[in-house]
Protein backbone atom coordinates (compact mmCIF):
# COMPACT_ATOMS: atom_id res chain seq x y z
CA UNK A 1 0.00 0.00 0.00
CA UNK A 2 0.90 3.19 -0.58
CA UNK A 3 2.20 5.99 1.66
CA UNK A 4 -0.87 8.42 1.34
CA UNK A 5 0.94 11.32 2.66
CA UNK A 6 3.51 11.65 0.04
CA UNK A 7 0.74 12.48 -2.49
CA UNK A 8 -0.32 16.60 -3.26
CA UNK A 9 -3.78 17.06 -5.23
CA UNK A 10 -2.22 18.36 -8.55
CA UNK A 11 -5.89 18.92 -9.73
CA UNK A 12 -9.35 19.23 -8.32
CA UNK A 13 -12.35 19.06 -10.09
CA UNK A 14 -15.85 19.85 -8.27
CA UNK A 15 -19.14 19.59 -10.06
CA UNK A 16 -22.65 19.48 -8.37
CA UNK A 17 -25.28 16.48 -8.70
CA UNK A 18 -28.99 16.33 -8.52
CA UNK A 19 -28.68 12.51 -7.94
CA UNK A 20 -28.48 10.68 -4.35
CA UNK A 21 -24.64 9.84 -2.86
CA UNK A 22 -25.58 6.24 -3.63
CA UNK A 23 -26.35 6.85 -7.09
CA UNK A 24 -23.06 9.04 -7.62
CA UNK A 25 -20.99 6.17 -5.80
CA UNK A 26 -22.74 3.61 -8.54
CA UNK A 27 -21.77 5.90 -11.40
CA UNK A 28 -18.20 5.53 -10.28
CA UNK A 29 -18.36 2.16 -9.66
CA UNK A 30 -20.58 0.46 -11.90
CA UNK A 31 -18.80 -0.31 -15.47
CA UNK A 32 -22.03 -0.10 -17.29
CA UNK A 33 -22.14 3.26 -15.87
CA UNK A 34 -18.52 4.79 -16.35
CA UNK A 35 -19.14 2.83 -20.10
CA UNK A 36 -21.23 5.48 -20.85
CA UNK A 37 -19.02 8.65 -19.76
CA UNK A 38 -15.57 7.72 -19.23
CA UNK A 39 -14.51 7.28 -22.75
CA UNK A 40 -16.33 4.01 -23.27
CA UNK A 41 -14.03 2.51 -20.28
CA UNK A 42 -15.39 -0.08 -17.58
CA UNK A 43 -14.11 -0.30 -14.76
CA UNK A 44 -13.27 -3.49 -12.69
CA UNK A 45 -12.66 -3.04 -8.78
CA UNK A 46 -12.37 -5.25 -6.07
CA UNK A 47 -14.60 -3.72 -3.49
CA UNK A 48 -12.16 -2.92 -0.59
CA UNK A 49 -9.30 -1.76 0.63
CA UNK A 50 -6.01 -3.27 -1.35
CA UNK A 51 -8.71 -4.99 -3.98
CA UNK A 52 -6.90 -4.30 -7.71
CA UNK A 53 -8.79 -1.62 -9.66
CA UNK A 54 -8.77 -1.44 -13.76
CA UNK A 55 -9.79 0.61 -16.46
CA UNK A 56 -10.79 -1.36 -19.41
CA UNK A 57 -11.03 -0.48 -22.72
CA UNK A 58 -14.58 -1.38 -24.89
CA UNK A 59 -12.13 -4.04 -26.62
CA UNK A 60 -11.16 -5.58 -22.73
CA UNK A 61 -7.55 -4.31 -22.89
CA UNK A 62 -6.02 -3.10 -19.78
CA UNK A 63 -5.66 0.98 -20.04
CA UNK A 64 -5.24 1.82 -15.81
CA UNK A 65 -4.34 -0.35 -13.33
CA UNK A 66 -3.64 0.46 -9.98
CA UNK A 67 -4.78 -0.50 -6.51
CA UNK A 68 -7.62 0.37 -4.15
CA UNK A 69 -6.29 2.52 -1.51
CA UNK A 70 -9.88 4.10 0.01
CA UNK A 71 -13.07 1.96 -0.32
CA UNK A 72 -16.27 3.94 1.95
CA UNK A 73 -19.44 3.52 -0.14
CA UNK A 74 -21.25 6.15 -0.44
CA UNK A 75 -18.79 8.44 0.91
CA UNK A 76 -15.25 8.20 -0.72
CA UNK A 77 -13.06 6.12 -3.11
CA UNK A 78 -9.91 6.16 -3.80
CA UNK A 79 -7.16 4.51 -5.82
CA UNK A 80 -3.80 4.58 -7.76
CA UNK A 81 -3.23 4.80 -11.37
CA UNK A 82 -1.00 3.99 -13.50
CA UNK A 83 -1.71 4.55 -17.30
CA UNK A 84 -0.08 1.25 -18.75
CA UNK A 85 -2.33 1.97 -21.97
CA UNK A 86 -0.08 4.27 -23.79
CA UNK A 87 3.11 4.47 -24.28
CA UNK A 88 5.97 5.66 -22.38
CA UNK A 89 2.87 6.63 -19.62
CA UNK A 90 3.00 2.64 -17.80
CA UNK A 91 6.69 3.77 -16.62
CA UNK A 92 5.72 6.95 -14.59
CA UNK A 93 5.12 6.96 -10.95
CA UNK A 94 1.73 5.94 -10.21
CA UNK A 95 -0.70 8.75 -8.96
CA UNK A 96 -3.54 8.88 -6.70
CA UNK A 97 -7.47 9.27 -8.07
CA UNK A 98 -9.82 10.25 -5.58
CA UNK A 99 -13.27 11.07 -4.86
CA UNK A 100 -15.22 12.60 -2.67
CA UNK A 101 -18.75 12.84 -2.03
CA UNK A 102 -20.83 14.69 0.19
CA UNK A 103 -24.50 15.86 0.25
CA UNK A 104 -25.32 19.47 -0.56
CA UNK A 105 -28.85 20.38 -0.05
CA UNK A 106 -30.56 18.20 -2.55
CA UNK A 107 -27.24 18.00 -4.20
CA UNK A 108 -24.61 15.78 -4.16
CA UNK A 109 -21.17 17.60 -3.96
CA UNK A 110 -18.46 15.53 -6.13
CA UNK A 111 -14.95 16.63 -5.74
CA UNK A 112 -12.12 14.72 -7.96
CA UNK A 113 -8.44 15.21 -6.76
CA UNK A 114 -5.43 13.62 -8.80
CA UNK A 115 -2.55 13.25 -6.96
CA UNK A 116 1.15 12.94 -6.98
CA UNK A 117 4.17 12.08 -5.30
CA UNK A 118 6.31 14.27 -6.99
CA UNK A 119 6.63 17.30 -8.69
CA UNK A 120 4.75 16.60 -11.95
CA UNK A 121 5.80 19.05 -14.86
CA UNK A 122 2.55 21.20 -15.81
CA UNK A 123 2.28 19.73 -19.38
CA UNK A 124 2.19 16.37 -17.85
CA UNK A 125 -1.08 17.48 -16.00
CA UNK A 126 -2.72 19.33 -19.04
CA UNK A 127 -3.74 16.09 -19.63
CA UNK A 128 -6.18 15.13 -16.71
CA UNK A 129 -6.62 18.76 -17.03
CA UNK A 130 -8.58 18.44 -19.81
CA UNK A 131 -9.92 15.28 -19.36
CA UNK A 132 -11.41 15.29 -16.06
CA UNK A 133 -14.21 18.23 -17.06
CA UNK A 134 -15.17 16.26 -19.89
CA UNK A 135 -15.59 12.87 -17.94
CA UNK A 136 -17.07 14.45 -14.76
CA UNK A 137 -19.97 16.58 -17.32
CA UNK A 138 -20.41 13.51 -18.75
CA UNK A 139 -21.38 11.76 -15.30
CA UNK A 140 -23.27 14.55 -14.40
CA UNK A 141 -25.66 14.21 -17.59
CA UNK A 142 -25.85 10.62 -17.52
CA UNK A 143 -27.74 10.85 -13.73
CA UNK A 144 -29.55 13.83 -14.45
CA UNK A 145 -30.69 13.56 -18.16
CA UNK A 146 -29.77 9.56 -19.14
CA UNK A 147 -27.41 10.48 -21.81
CA UNK A 148 -23.52 11.47 -21.84
CA UNK A 149 -22.51 14.92 -22.97
CA UNK A 150 -20.35 14.33 -26.40
CA UNK A 151 -16.83 14.69 -26.19
CA UNK A 152 -13.40 14.90 -28.37
CA UNK A 153 -11.78 12.06 -28.70
CA UNK A 154 -8.34 12.95 -28.95
CA UNK A 155 -5.03 12.01 -27.32
CA UNK A 156 -3.01 13.46 -25.85
CA UNK A 157 -1.56 16.70 -26.28
CA UNK A 158 2.10 16.55 -28.19
CA UNK A 159 3.53 18.85 -25.42
CA UNK A 160 2.70 15.71 -23.01
CA UNK A 161 3.94 13.33 -24.81
CA UNK A 162 7.35 15.27 -24.85
CA UNK A 163 7.34 16.28 -20.94
CA UNK A 164 6.45 12.32 -20.17
CA UNK A 165 9.55 11.26 -22.18
CA UNK A 166 11.90 13.82 -20.82
CA UNK A 167 10.28 12.75 -17.11
CA UNK A 168 11.51 9.17 -18.17
CA UNK A 169 14.89 10.13 -19.13
CA UNK A 170 15.77 11.95 -16.59
CA UNK A 171 13.76 10.15 -13.68
CA UNK A 172 12.56 13.07 -12.48
CA UNK A 173 11.01 11.77 -9.90
CA UNK A 174 13.75 10.07 -7.56
CA UNK A 175 15.11 13.99 -7.68
CA UNK A 176 12.04 14.77 -4.84
CA UNK A 177 12.66 11.37 -3.07
CA UNK B 1 3.13 34.51 -3.00
CA UNK B 2 2.04 34.68 -6.85
CA UNK B 3 -1.40 36.15 -8.35
CA UNK B 4 -4.00 33.57 -8.67
CA UNK B 5 -5.99 32.55 -11.40
CA UNK B 6 -9.26 30.29 -11.29
CA UNK B 7 -9.73 28.14 -14.40
CA UNK B 8 -12.97 25.86 -14.52
CA UNK B 9 -14.45 23.92 -17.72
CA UNK B 10 -17.95 22.34 -17.90
CA UNK B 11 -19.39 20.29 -20.72
CA UNK B 12 -23.06 21.38 -21.41
CA UNK B 13 -25.36 19.83 -24.14
CA UNK B 14 -27.29 22.83 -25.25
CA UNK B 15 -25.38 25.23 -28.23
CA UNK B 16 -23.33 27.92 -27.48
CA UNK B 17 -26.29 30.30 -28.07
CA UNK B 18 -28.51 28.79 -25.18
CA UNK B 19 -25.36 28.85 -22.99
CA UNK B 20 -24.99 32.77 -24.00
CA UNK B 21 -28.65 33.57 -23.21
CA UNK B 22 -27.84 31.93 -19.73
CA UNK B 23 -25.15 33.87 -19.05
CA UNK B 24 -26.61 37.38 -19.76
CA UNK B 25 -29.88 37.57 -19.25
CA UNK B 26 -31.39 37.96 -15.79
CA UNK B 27 -34.86 36.16 -16.92
CA UNK B 28 -32.44 33.37 -16.90
CA UNK B 29 -29.44 33.59 -14.20
CA UNK B 30 -32.82 33.90 -11.55
CA UNK B 31 -33.36 30.64 -12.42
CA UNK B 32 -30.67 28.83 -11.47
CA UNK B 33 -27.93 31.45 -10.33
CA UNK B 34 -29.71 31.13 -7.22
CA UNK B 35 -31.96 33.58 -7.19
CA UNK B 36 -29.59 36.05 -8.93
CA UNK B 37 -30.30 38.83 -11.66
CA UNK B 38 -27.05 39.02 -13.75
CA UNK B 39 -27.53 41.34 -16.80
CA UNK B 40 -24.50 41.39 -19.21
CA UNK B 41 -25.82 41.06 -22.87
CA UNK B 42 -24.31 44.94 -23.02
CA UNK B 43 -21.80 46.21 -25.42
CA UNK B 44 -17.80 46.67 -24.17
CA UNK B 45 -18.29 49.62 -22.19
CA UNK B 46 -21.40 49.04 -20.96
CA UNK B 47 -22.41 47.26 -17.31
CA UNK B 48 -22.58 43.93 -16.15
CA UNK B 49 -25.17 44.46 -13.32
CA UNK B 50 -26.26 41.72 -10.48
CA UNK B 51 -29.00 42.15 -8.34
CA UNK B 52 -29.44 40.01 -5.15
CA UNK B 53 -32.63 37.89 -4.58
CA UNK B 54 -33.56 40.48 -2.43
CA UNK B 55 -33.27 42.98 -5.18
CA UNK B 56 -30.24 44.86 -3.84
CA UNK B 57 -27.49 45.40 -6.80
CA UNK B 58 -24.02 43.47 -5.85
CA UNK B 59 -22.28 44.13 -8.92
CA UNK B 60 -21.90 46.95 -11.63
CA UNK B 61 -18.88 45.99 -13.34
CA UNK B 62 -17.45 47.18 -17.08
CA UNK B 63 -17.95 44.65 -19.68
CA UNK B 64 -14.61 44.23 -21.18
CA UNK B 65 -15.55 42.24 -24.43
CA UNK B 66 -18.77 40.89 -25.63
CA UNK B 67 -18.79 38.70 -28.62
CA UNK B 68 -21.72 36.58 -29.16
CA UNK B 69 -21.96 33.30 -28.42
CA UNK B 70 -18.10 33.19 -28.84
CA UNK B 71 -16.65 34.99 -25.72
CA UNK B 72 -17.46 37.71 -22.94
CA UNK B 73 -15.35 39.06 -20.53
CA UNK B 74 -16.16 41.57 -17.78
CA UNK B 75 -14.74 43.04 -14.49
CA UNK B 76 -15.57 41.65 -10.96
CA UNK B 77 -15.89 44.04 -7.73
CA UNK B 78 -18.97 42.66 -5.54
CA UNK B 79 -20.14 46.02 -3.52
CA UNK B 80 -20.15 44.40 -0.51
CA UNK B 81 -18.97 46.73 2.18
CA UNK B 82 -15.60 44.46 2.97
CA UNK B 83 -15.02 43.23 -1.11
CA UNK B 84 -14.51 46.88 -1.97
CA UNK B 85 -11.46 47.83 -1.04
CA UNK B 86 -9.83 44.71 -3.43
CA UNK B 87 -9.36 46.24 -7.18
CA UNK B 88 -11.65 45.03 -9.89
CA UNK B 89 -11.00 41.21 -10.78
CA UNK B 90 -11.77 39.68 -14.33
CA UNK B 91 -14.35 37.07 -15.56
CA UNK B 92 -13.81 35.58 -18.82
CA UNK B 93 -16.04 32.94 -20.67
CA UNK B 94 -15.15 31.08 -23.87
CA UNK B 95 -18.18 29.30 -25.78
CA UNK B 96 -16.78 26.77 -28.12
CA UNK B 97 -19.46 24.51 -30.20
CA UNK B 98 -19.33 20.76 -30.04
CA UNK B 99 -22.01 18.61 -31.93
CA UNK B 100 -24.85 21.28 -30.89
CA UNK B 101 -23.32 21.41 -27.51
CA UNK B 102 -20.37 23.38 -25.66
CA UNK B 103 -17.58 23.56 -24.05
CA UNK B 104 -17.78 26.32 -21.94
CA UNK B 105 -14.59 28.01 -19.73
CA UNK B 106 -14.16 30.36 -17.41
CA UNK B 107 -10.85 32.08 -16.34
CA UNK B 108 -10.99 34.45 -13.37
CA UNK B 109 -8.34 35.84 -12.78
CA UNK B 110 -6.38 39.63 -12.17
CA UNK B 111 -6.54 39.26 -8.74
CA UNK B 112 -4.30 40.94 -5.96
CA UNK B 113 -2.43 38.92 -4.11
CA UNK B 114 -3.71 37.42 -1.58
CA UNK B 115 -7.27 37.96 -2.34
CA UNK B 116 -10.14 37.21 -0.06
CA UNK B 117 -12.81 37.44 -3.24
CA UNK B 118 -10.45 34.34 -5.02
CA UNK B 119 -11.30 31.76 -2.25
CA UNK B 120 -14.83 32.49 -2.43
CA UNK B 121 -15.58 32.47 -6.09
CA UNK B 122 -13.70 29.14 -6.06
CA UNK B 123 -15.95 27.79 -4.58
CA UNK B 124 -18.94 29.71 -6.06
CA UNK B 125 -18.22 29.34 -9.86
CA UNK B 126 -18.56 25.32 -9.28
CA UNK B 127 -21.52 25.59 -7.96
CA UNK B 128 -23.40 28.00 -10.04
CA UNK B 129 -22.40 26.22 -13.26
CA UNK B 130 -23.26 23.28 -12.24
CA UNK B 131 -26.59 24.58 -11.82
CA UNK B 132 -26.67 26.10 -15.04
CA UNK B 133 -25.89 22.99 -16.69
CA UNK B 134 -28.61 21.63 -15.25
CA UNK B 135 -31.05 24.05 -15.65
CA UNK B 136 -30.05 23.83 -19.68
CA UNK B 137 -30.07 20.14 -19.79
CA UNK B 138 -33.12 19.22 -17.18
CA UNK B 139 -34.67 22.92 -17.19
CA UNK B 140 -34.31 23.21 -13.50
CA UNK B 141 -30.95 24.60 -11.40
CA UNK B 142 -29.88 23.03 -8.25
CA UNK B 143 -30.65 24.11 -4.95
CA UNK B 144 -27.15 23.18 -3.18
CA UNK B 145 -27.09 23.99 0.50
CA UNK B 146 -25.13 27.05 1.06
CA UNK B 147 -21.80 26.36 1.57
CA UNK B 148 -19.82 28.18 4.22
CA UNK B 149 -18.73 31.50 2.47
CA UNK B 150 -21.19 31.26 -0.45
CA UNK B 151 -23.98 31.44 2.31
CA UNK B 152 -22.32 34.15 4.06
CA UNK B 153 -22.26 36.03 1.03
CA UNK B 154 -26.00 35.71 -0.19
CA UNK B 155 -26.91 36.79 4.02
CA UNK B 156 -25.01 39.75 3.03
CA UNK B 157 -25.82 40.50 0.03
CA UNK B 158 -29.40 40.06 0.65
CA UNK B 159 -29.19 42.36 3.82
Amino acid sequence: MIDKAKFKPKTVYVIYITATPKEVWRALTDPAFTKQYFFGFAIDVEPKIGGAFRLLTPDGRVHVRGEVVDWEPPRRFASTWTVEGMKDFAELPECLVSYDIEPSGEAVKLTMMESHSWEVPEAILSGGRSGWPAILSSLKSVLETGKPVAMKMEGPPPDMIKAVQKALMEKAWLKDR
Amino acid sequence: MSKPSFVYVIYIAAPPEKVWQALTDPEMTEKYWFGFRVAAAGKPGDYMTARSPAGKEVHRDVILESDPPRRLSYAWQPLYDEMRSERPSRVTFELEPFKEQTKLTIVHDEFDEGSKIFGLISKGWPAVLSSMKSFLEIGRGLQPSWEGEVAKRAAEAAR
